[in-house]
């Protein structure tokens, strides 16, 4: 598996969303501060159809960590991608945090 | 009767004995089944009495044809079916606390892990001469009865010794037996505890007109044998009264015998010393009911037995539960026909109280209510005559509502003969509605809502109101008010995190001085939070601590809009709208506007809001775009904001023909005192400078009309999908009076409605509010 340096730890904002492009695709990484856990999946909204995933608000539903859509407020399961409203499935990217870098491989 | 062979068997579960089987000791029984206890321990209890526990509340009852069956508190099945060991007829002798094992009067002995001290308590015999002759009776169990019942069929007069609240139950009932009825009492009124002089003298009269004589500050010095009946009371001022029966209800006594040939800590005057877990100086044995003594008090009703009951079983279980903290003495009755309440600090004591009187000697009504110095709280009440205040002044009592502005309607009589009660929207979740069971006003919602759909099946649910029935009427109005808010909204719970209502979050973050989520959601919520909490509770702690809202411990609270100061299109893209004060712009920002415009090839827009938007920008562009627009005086509008978005204008006095006043001007100024205030959803304002109305105010939450004496104020209009008609809240104001009135209000909607409640529809929902 080929990891690609995206960004560093200060980068990431805790319980929310940033954006990285890499592989000329956007991927937006997640951080629940509990236990440092990152979350990477496709940046694009296949319902809203634009690219502003990394800017929704982060909710737990029933115990599975989810991220609501800006637009249309669906909600997606950070790890797994799945759509919890809709029968759609996100992109999700392997994600690890290594000496206060954070690093992305396709899945 | 007894199951004990059956079920005592040898097991390795510990013991737990319950000594005492009144409506105490079996209200612990039922919390221990509740809990599931007997997974744990061998429970058995002993009870004196030949029956299992009865409502001795209703004791009169057995009188008026109930009988023994009618009054139990359960069938014996309860007990097999818990795995509940119970012998009656069965005293305990003696408690060793160091072996840990009790002994009955049989000679057999049983080891304890715990002990349930239930013992009740026995009524006091005064210790006059002669008190123990033939034909005299205390009133406490249903042996006691059987016994006056069987008197009374030889005898002509009975005379109860004692005139509170049980002595009086005891006279109606030797009245109900056919007995000329006499009442001799040593303090100087009826009910001393309870009713104040002109109460007392008020109930006298009632009572005598129904032919019971009363006998107040009257002291029978010794019982002797009567001429023309069995007994003959001599009185100290030298009167004398011939009776045939007599019947002592002079208070009640703790009994503690029990704990004190164990050794227990007893109080001076009696009762077993507990704690606030109900434990006894012995940790392992407990005292509950009226023989508990709890700061220095024993409490005589089964309300706050019950509660000691729930407290000891979960503390016992080792469940976190509540602590007991006392309970409220309070008490409504019917005693001879005639209505009798007594709420709290009845007697005026609190220092510098003031006080309210109503009487009436035509109806032989009196009222009383007694109010804290500045006439807001409601400290105490009497009522003798019509229970019917009773409910809504308890409520106020309990609960520490703020009393009307004229408190004195709450006890005066109304022309339509229903007094001026309190909403039950009014009463706060927490209210208690059935003191015996402790069942508050969120119970009964929940009980509804998780599918209880009648009274019935609530008061079988909850067993409210299964208890001295009290409060049958108000629970009644509770259900009802449920059931017809149900199907509108069922949970008031803002999501699965916090099982609270916007407005208990609110009160939560201001008083516990919360000042982040993560806080509020350690101390009263749970798990991580979700897209509808998070908003919430990152607009409410804006509200009150007014604290930078993309400050690090709060940015991830805050949707994308809030986040970036600007409005996501559907696109992803954003708009940007700055603020424009009362829609007044001088041509120098004009032109910035449309710079920057055209520099990030935006699309420009005049607003609704007579402000100008600005659409297409990319997230990364929004730094410089706002780097531009703050350098020459621009801040965000909050478009986005569940906040202040814009005070709307006409253009005033200054240059219009028609204007009265300077709408111009006040807008602005309504501008900057209200931008940035977050609250539960948007707030429009208007400013019109005459009543032509060009500003549309009355279609605004707030809106602002000049007249020639000043300013009208509109609130609580809507335009959007479902219009209002904003109200006339007040007329002719000064500018100081109008900003005044706004503060006020927008405090109030701030603090009390609904996550994501337009002032209209909070309006509507207020106790009172105008409905259309």
């Amino acid at each position: 598996m080929s990891w690609i340096k995206v960004c560093s730890y200060e980068d990431l904002v805790a319980n929310a969303g940033i954006a990285v492009k890499v592989m000329d695709k956007q991927v937006a990484i997640f951080l629940d501060p509990e236990f440092n856990q990152l979350f990477a999946l496709s940046n694009w909204d296949p319902i809203g159809k634009a690219n502003v995933m990394s800017r929704g608000l982060m909710a737990e539903i029933e115990g599975v960590l989810t991220v609501a859509s800006p637009l249309y407020k669906q909600k997606y399961c950070l790890s797994t991608g799945v759509c919890i409203d809709e029968d759609i499935v996100l992109p999700i990217w392997n994600v690890k945090l290594e000496n206060d870098v954070v690093w992305l491989a396709p899945k | 009767m007894s199951n004990i062979t059956q079920l005592i068997r040898n097991t390795d579960k510990p013991h737990l004995i319950i000594v005492g089987n009144g409506m105490v000791g079996h209200h612990f029984i039922e919390q221990l089944a509740q809990l599931g206890a007997h997974q744990n321990y061998k429970i058995t209890v002993f009870g004196e009495e030949p029956n299992l526990a009865y409502d001795r509340v209703h004791l009169s009852e057995y009188f008026t044809g109930k009988s023994y069956h009618d009054l139990a508190m359960s069938e014996p099945s309860f007990y097999d079916n818990n795995d509940i060991a119970y012998e009656t007829s069965a005293r305990v002798t003696a408690i060793d606390s160091l072996a840990k094992n009790i002994q009955l009067a049989d000679g057999r002995e049983f080891s304890f892990e715990k002990l349930i001290l239930a013992t009740g308590s026995y009524p006091f015999v005064p210790p006059i001469k002669g008190h123990d002759r033939e034909n005299t009776f205390v009133y406490r169990t249903l042996d006691d009865l059987d016994a006056i019942r069987e008197c009374a069929q030889s005898a002509k007069t009975g005379t109860v010794v004692g005139g509170g609240l049980l002595g009086l139950e005891a006279a109606n009932a030797l009245k109900n037996l056919g007995l000329k009825t006499s009442v001799v009492e040593f303090a100087p009124r009826l009910m001393p505890v309870q009713l104040d002089e002109t109460g007392g003298a008020l109930l006298r009269n009632m009572i005598s007109t129904l032919g019971v004589d009363v006998y107040t500050a009257t002291a029978t010095t010794q019982i002797v044998a009567g001429n023309d009946a069995v007994h003959r009371m001599e009185f100290a001022n030298g009167d004398y009264l011939e009776t045939d029966l007599i019947l002592f209800s002079a208070g009640i006594r703790p009994q503690d015998a029990l704990a004190k040939q164990a050794q227990l800590k007893v109080g001076e005057r009696g009762g077993i010393v507990v704690n606030d877990y109900c434990q006894t100086s012995h940790d392992d044995i407990y005292a509950i009911g009226e023989c508990a003594l709890w700061e220095g008090r024993i409490f005589g009703l089964v309300a706050p037995g019950y509660s000691m009951a729930k407290v000891a079983a979960n503390h016992i279980l080792g469940f976190q539960g509540e602590a007991f903290t006392g309970a409220d003495m309070s008490t409504k009755l019917k005693l001879l026909g005639c209505d009798v309440g007594s709420i709290g600090d009845a007697h005026q004591t609190t220092p510098s109280a003031k006080r309210f009187v109503y009487q009436d000697d035509f109806l032989n009504v009196y009222r009383k209510m007694v109010v804290s110095e500045d006439g807001t709280k409601l400290l105490g009440a009497v009522l003798v005559g019509d229970n019917s205040y009773y409910d809504t002044l308890l409520q106020y009592y309990l609960n520490g509502i703020t009393l009307p502005s004229n408190p004195q309607s709450l006890i005066l009589p109304v022309s339509d003969g229903e007094p001026v009660g309190l909403g039950i929207d009014m009463l706060p979740a927490t209210a208690s509605i059935c003191s015996c069971h402790n069942v508050t006003k969120q119970d009964i919602a929940e009980t509804i809502s998780s599918g209880s759909m009648t009274l019935g099946e609530v008061k079988r649910v909850t067993k409210a109101s299964t208890g001295c029935g009290g409060c049958s009427a108000l629970l009644k109005k509770v259900v009802d008010n449920e059931l017809l808010a149900l199907g509108v909204e069922v949970s008031t719970d803002i999501c699965e995190h916090f099982s609270y209502t916007r407005q208990d979050l609110y009160n939560l973050v201001k008083i516990d001085e919360i000042k982040t989520f993560k806080e509020l959601l350690d101390k009263y919520g749970k798990g991580k939070g979700c897209e509808v909490c998070k908003p919430a509770v990152g607009n409410i702690l804006a509200s009150v601590w007014n604290d930078f809202v993309l400050k690090k411990e709060h940015v991830s609270l805050q949707d994308t809009n809030d986040r970036y100061l600007a409005n996501m299109q559907k696109d992803g893209t954003y708009s940007v709208v700055p603020r424009i004060p009362g829609g007044e712009i001088t041509p120098d920002k004009l032109i910035v506007l449309g710079e920057v415009a055209k520099k990030y090839n935006l699309y420009t827009k005049i607003t609704g809001g007579q402000r100008i938007d600005l659409f297409g920008a990319t997230l990364s562009e929004l730094p410089h775009i706002w780097e531009e627009l703050i350098a020459v005086g621009f801040e965000t509008g909050q478009a986005y904001g569940k906040s202040v978005r814009t005070v709307k204008s006409c253009v005033g006095s200054t240059w219009c023909r028609f204007g009265v006043n300077d709408s111009m001007t006040m807008a602005i100024d309504i501008e900057n005192r209200y931008k940035g205030l977050r609250s539960p959803h948007k707030l429009k304002f208007a400013v019109s400078g005459c009543t032509r109305e060009c500003a549309e105010a009355q279609s605004k939450d707030i809106g602002v009309i000049a007249t020639e004496g000043g300013w009208n104020l509109y609130v609580c209009g809507n335009g959007g999908m479902k219009p209002r008609h904003a109200d006339l809240f007040a007329t002719d104001l000064t500018d100081q009076q109008l900003i005044t009135y706004i503060d006020r209000l927008l405090m109030f909607y701030v603090k009390t409605a609904d996550r994501l409640q337009r002032t209209s529809v909070w309006m509507e929902s207020l106790e009172g509010g105008w409905t259309t």
